[in-house]
């Protein structure tokens, strides 16, 4: 894309999302009224202070040459105020700075997991208003943030030397997601070793995935990383995989809507009791079976 | 539904101590309200343009460079020129009185000094959601 966002058009994006974030039954209704489109998301996870917020700001910066960008960051709320701090924007100086690219942070707003209550709805939302490349950067993942899994096509994680021994390396989890493993801050002692011991432990379960070192801070590795995630995505659209790529999102957003029904509006119910016993009556009949 | 406040604090200019900024922020945070912060030496133009992506409820500059009179002139113009002057703009820092009026006249929403409790600062931002 050329011709930059207009300020009128982010701004109706901009205030659209907050309607999307607040209300999910809008959102139904807004993302039903735009017409289907394909697009692509691309999700970043890894631990707090890996690199992924200024990893994400170059390999944007880098989608925008060709395609319409948007990132979406997210952060953690606070279990007991629901406050945020969201600070992403600090190391996302070039695609803030950018005319192309479109910014956005949430708050995760109560929703374990890695990513935001409404994340499947904005992106969808994203997706049908034009935008061709979504990145979607977890908060800062533990060991157990893996929806990203659900919700992109492509998912990088990003590692970074100095956060532990291989113990850490071995744990299911985290390092069972990613599609492609950046070690990042490749400069720092032990970066290569964690990129040995990484390979050696997705080989033990038979996965062989491309690791990148790099160093997000002067760029170096970035542009192979980009050109990994642009042959994952097109062997995704070649193949044909990229459809259960999609079927996955929706059917994930779907669960994900049923979930939030039921805890805000059903959760004192009397017949969500009833459909409660009924699933767990009829599982137990199918376990005996 | 899910209503949260939503303030971006932001620092415009060039001086380089955003320990204030970070504290109020953190207060915002600790009182329920979803703080973006955009750190160091921004322009008016970046803070425009990250109020408008975010689409924030409330806007804080916190100023501490003596340029404020210049800053506020320009982001509030900015906000006018991009359609999003109707968000409430709040400025923290080392602000002279008749400044402080000044900004006010000009369309700022409150001038916070130093010592200001940071309970006022909530308080005040929430009154301003309210209205």
């Amino acid at each position: 894309m050329s011709e930059g966002l207009s300020y009128a058009n982010q701004l109706a994006i901009s205030r659209t999302l907050t309607r999307i974030e607040n209300d999910r039954s809008v959102a139904r209704e807004i993302i039903g009224s735009l017409e289907e489109r394909d697009y692509h998301v691309v999700g970043i996870t890894g631990s707090p202070g890996a690199g992924k917020s200024t990893l994400t700001d170059r390999l944007a910066l880098l989608s925008s040459k060709e395609k319409r960008t948007a990132i979406i960051a997210i952060d953690p709320s606070s279990p007991f105020t629901g406050g945020a701090f969201l600070g992403d924007r600090i190391r996302m100086k070039r695609s803030t700075k950018s005319e192309e690219i479109f910014v956005r942070s949430m708050a995760s707003r109560g929703k374990v997991g890695g990513l935001s209550p409404s994340i499947y709805d904005a992106v969808e939302f994203l997706g049908r208003s034009g935008f061709d490349r979504i990145f979607v950067e977890t908060v800062g993942a533990g060991q157990s943030e893996t929806d990203i899994e659900n919700l992109a096509d492509v998912v990088l994680l990003v590692l970074a030397p100095g956060m532990g021994d291989d113990v850490q390396t071995m744990k299911a989890g985290i390092m069972e997601i990613g599609d492609i493993f950046a070690v990042n801050k490749m400069d720092l002692p032990g970066a290569s070793q964690l990129a040995a011991k990484t390979e050696a432990i997705l080989e033990m379960s038979g996965r062989k995935l491309p690791i990148v070192l790099t160093n997000s801070i002067n760029g170096q590795g970035v542009e192979e990383l980009h050109s990994l995630i642009e042959k994952a995505l097109e062997e995704l659209d070649s193949s044909g995989a990229i459809e259960e790529k999609r079927r996955r999102r929706t059917l994930y957003n779907n669960l994900n809507s049923v979930y939030q029904i039921i805890m805000e509006d059903f959760s004192e119910n009397a017949k969500l009791e009833e459909l409660m016993n009924y699933l767990l009556e009829n599982r137990r009949l199918s376990d005996e079976s | 539904m899910m209503r949260r406040l939503k303030v971006l604090v932001a620092k415009p200019g060039l001086d380089g101590h955003d320990r204030g900024a970070k504290v109020v922020a953190m207060a915002l945070r600790d009182a329920g309200m979803e703080v973006i912060y955009t750190g160091l030496r921004q322009s008016a133009d970046e803070v425009v343009k990250a109020a408008l992506q975010e689409d924030v409820d409330v806007i804080g500059l916190s100023i501490l460079s003596g340029a404020h009179m210049r800053i506020c002139e320009k982001v509030l113009n900015l906000m006018k020129e991009k359609g999003i002057d109707e968000k409430p703009v709040f400025v923290g820092g080392i602000i002279p009185a008749e400044d402080a009026l000044e900004l006010k006249k000009m369309g700022i929403f409150e001038v916070f000094g130093p010592g200001t409790p940071l309970k006022a600062i909530v308080d005040s931002i929430k009154g301003a959601i309210d209205k």
